[in-house]
């Protein structure tokens, strides 16, 4: 008889969604499928709204990687005005986004899969989360958090708020940096440095005892997108996109804000409120791919800073060719927040950044706009019509849950099928297949936006697979 | 010389306080040190006892009365803060809450928010009523300014000012009861108005219906006060 595995919610992840495993009558799983079960309705509430409001209400779709949101939309502001932004304001901003990405990747990795990699998936459930992990290795535990308030009090100390601040404006910031605050900030960069060497080394030497997870864990080919600069180096703020195929070929380069529509489709699956975001030269789900930690490293040539870039080195002799299996999301995102710590540096000792020309200001020049950042999960974008009054009449958000929507499902069908035999599953054994998820670190809040009129296409396919009908709503 | 001034004695909150005639029980309070709160109420314009919230009670009298408008009276005994009135004052920022759609945490006034502080203060922290969520417009037809309707709580300041200090009277009050709505000149829009764009209106909202464009969240405090002064001056002249 079939039966169905149900997995709900899905612990240690930002936002609700749920696994279903399907097993056929030999207990083999036939099919999984990972659903993201919570509505928003960003998108359609925004409607009739001055388009200069976008930053802060958007900023709200997610408490995690509000600042993601506040720099995608104020950049989409910006092109609705069509000016360019003062380079100190870029800078400032650049800053308040590693600041974001290094809480959000401490988050992800101490307090959500540190629990899994450091007690074990098979440890007692009751006691694998962070309390457990500052139990067992206290120094880790501890390190963990502080790089977290490393960066939420960066966020604070720039936007008076650690959530949800209100100080990235379109057009650049409300307020420039005051010496105090940049003095505040450099004391706080050893901390930082000895929290994510103490991390790295402590990753890599339990990673090796997890080579059976890396096997299984999301580990197959794919596409990779994020931005970059224009010397191949990381970046999370400016630059443009680059989609590489499995292999490392570039597939597209220069993929600007703007033309993002015009290269990534979304695609919409019943089981699931968060759309499939892919590559349209290539169709569904061909063009799927995979964004984040784990594709920025993929794609770029150098981190940039000198600590990041050997780290890279290293990384990159994890595999012949692209680093591929999900698992290894986990240890991008480490030297993601080594190359943050360091390029907050770099930026702070930047001669300009106490500058007090942080502000642009423009009406609207243009009735359409979009604006793109790497959110610390991967690429968010931000696309806005408005009218000539400058209130919103359209507003479309490509997140980066649903541009890894697919490897997700396809990474949970692969550790299923590998662990799940003849029916019989443990604790220990579900845990990996939620794990699974929490590699790419979902944020599941920020991925279903979409509210009213779903993109909804029904096919119906004769028996040899030809198209007979189908109906676009 | 003597100037002849009738003087009226009163109490205020068990406070024993004079008075000149004609004085209003807001006033007399407010010289003496004494909080009521108001919203409609603004230093330097014309009351018109619109909100309700400076309510009073007076002795041997069952009516409550508007401070604002309500003029002294010797030997009147006035409370302004009773547990009824308390009561009362909360039922009216709930009323307030709940007619049109406020949203503090994306609004450009949280923070410096008449209305938010005023439910601070009188310890509002729920909404009892059903919000009723009504759909009204934003107009950033104007060059300057936007009025978004969804956050204005009819307080007719921004019609006072432009009528009294401002003298251009673009602003007025349409419609009745829950379906009134603050125009420009016969129901056109901001832009195409004949405003003469001073901006005394958005610097007197209580709220975030009326602000300067470009502004959001927490980046624009408004400076009212402007009026006593303004009002000085022209007196001087």
């Amino acid at each position: 008889m079939s039966q169905t595995i149900t997995i709900d919610p899905v612990t240690r992840l930002e936002g609700h969604g749920k696994i279903t495993i399907q097993l056929n009558g030999q207990g083999e799983v036939e099919d999984a499928h990972f659903h993201v079960t919570q509505v928003r309705g960003f998108e359609k509430f925004s409607e009739g709204r001055p388009y200069y409001e976008m930053p802060s209400l958007m900023a709200r779709i997610c408490g995690i990687c509000p600042v993601s949101h506040l720099i995608a939309s104020a950049k989409a502001c910006e092109a609705i005005m069509s000016v360019r932004i003062p380079h100190t304001a870029a800078q400032l901003r650049r800053m308040l986004n590693l600041a974001q990405m290094v809480q959000s990747h401490a988050l992800s990795f101490f307090y959500l899969s540190s629990p899994d990699l450091l007690l074990g998936m098979e440890s007692d459930p009751a006691a694998r989360h962070i309390f457990g992990v500052v139990a067992a290795k206290p120094e880790l535990g501890r390190a963990g958090i502080a790089l977290r308030r490393f960066g939420q009090h960066i966020i604070e100390l720039l936007g008076d708020k650690r959530i949800h601040p209100g100080w990235v404006v379109p057009g650049g910031v409300t307020e420039p940096l005051a010496p105090a605050k940049r003095d505040e900030i450099l004391a706080m960069l050893p901390e930082a440095y000895a929290g994510i060497a103490l991390a790295l080394t402590a990753y890599k030497q339990i990673a090796a005892s997890f080579k059976p997870e890396i096997e299984v864990f999301g580990n197959f080919p794919s596409n990779y997108m994020g931005l970059i600069n224009e010397d191949e180096s990381v970046e999370f703020t400016d630059g443009a996109l680059r989609m590489i195929d499995p292999k490392g070929n570039i597939l597209e380069d220069g993929i600007t804000a703007t033309r993002f529509t015009e290269v990534i489709g979304e695609a919409v699956e019943p089981y699931s409120y968060t759309k499939f975001a892919y590559y349209k030269p290539l169709g569904y789900p061909e063009g799927s791919y995979r964004v984040g930690p784990l594709a920025r490293l993929n794609i770029v040539k150098s981190m940039g800073t000198p600590q990041a870039d050997t780290e890279l080195a290293e990384f990159k002799q994890l595999a012949q060719g692209l680093v591929q299996s999900s698992f290894h999301y986990h240890h991008a995102r480490l030297i993601e927040v080594l190359y943050g710590i360091e390029k907050i540096e770099q930026i702070l000792t930047d001669p300009l950044i106490l500058d007090k020309q942080v502000r642009a200001t423009a009406g609207v020049n243009r009735l359409e706009g979009a604006g793109q950042a790497e959110a610390p999960r991967g690429t968010l974008n931000h696309h806005y019509k408005v009218d000539e009054n400058g209130l919103i009449t359209w507003a479309n958000l490509v997140i980066a849950t649903g541009q890894n929507n697919n490897a997700m499902n396809k990474g949970v069908l692969q550790a299923a099928k590998h662990y799940i035999k003849d029916g019989k599953f443990t604790e220990g054994i579900l845990n990996r297949v939620e794990a699974v998820i929490r590699t790419f670190d979902p944020c599941l809040s920020c991925s279903t936006h979409a509210f009213g009129k779903m993109p909804l296409a029904l096919t119906l396919l004769s028996e040899d697979g030809k198209l007979v009908d189908q109906v676009i709503r | 010389m003597t100037v002849d001034v009738d003087v009226k004695t009163l109490v205020i909150d068990e406070q024993e306080v004079s008075a000149r005639a004609g004085q209003t029980i807001l006033e007399v309070a407010q010289e003496n040190d004494i909080k009521i709160p108001t919203l409609c109420h603004l230093d330097g314009l014309g009351d018109v006892g619109a909100c309700r919230l400076c309510l009073v009670e007076i002795k041997g009298s069952n009516k409550l009365l508007p401070a604002c408008v309500a003029t002294v009276q010797e030997g009147m005994e006035v409370s302004t803060n009773t547990e009824r009135l308390q009561k009362h004052r909360r039922s009216i920022l709930e009323m307030l809450f709940a007619e049109r759609n406020h949203i503090c945490s994306v609004c450009v006034s949280n923070g410096h928010c008449e209305l938010q502080t005023l439910g601070q203060e009188q310890g509002l922290t729920h909404v009892r009523l059903p919000y009723r969520n009504p759909e009204l417009t934003v107009d950033a037809s104007h060059e300057r300014f936007t009025v978004d309707h969804n956050r204005c709580i009819l307080c007719t300041r921004c019609v006072r000012v432009c009528s009294e200090v401002e003298g251009a009277h673009i602003w007025d009050v349409m419609g009745r009861g829950i379906d009134s709505i603050i125009i420009t000149d016969l129901h056109q829009e901001w832009g195409s108005s004949a405003c003469t764009r001073c901006g005394k209106c958005v610097q007197v909202c209580p709220t975030g219906a009326l602000f300067d464009k470009s502004k959001v969240g927490s980046d624009h405090p408004k400076y009212p006060d402007f009026l006593l002064q303004l009002n000085l001056m022209r007196e001087a002249q």
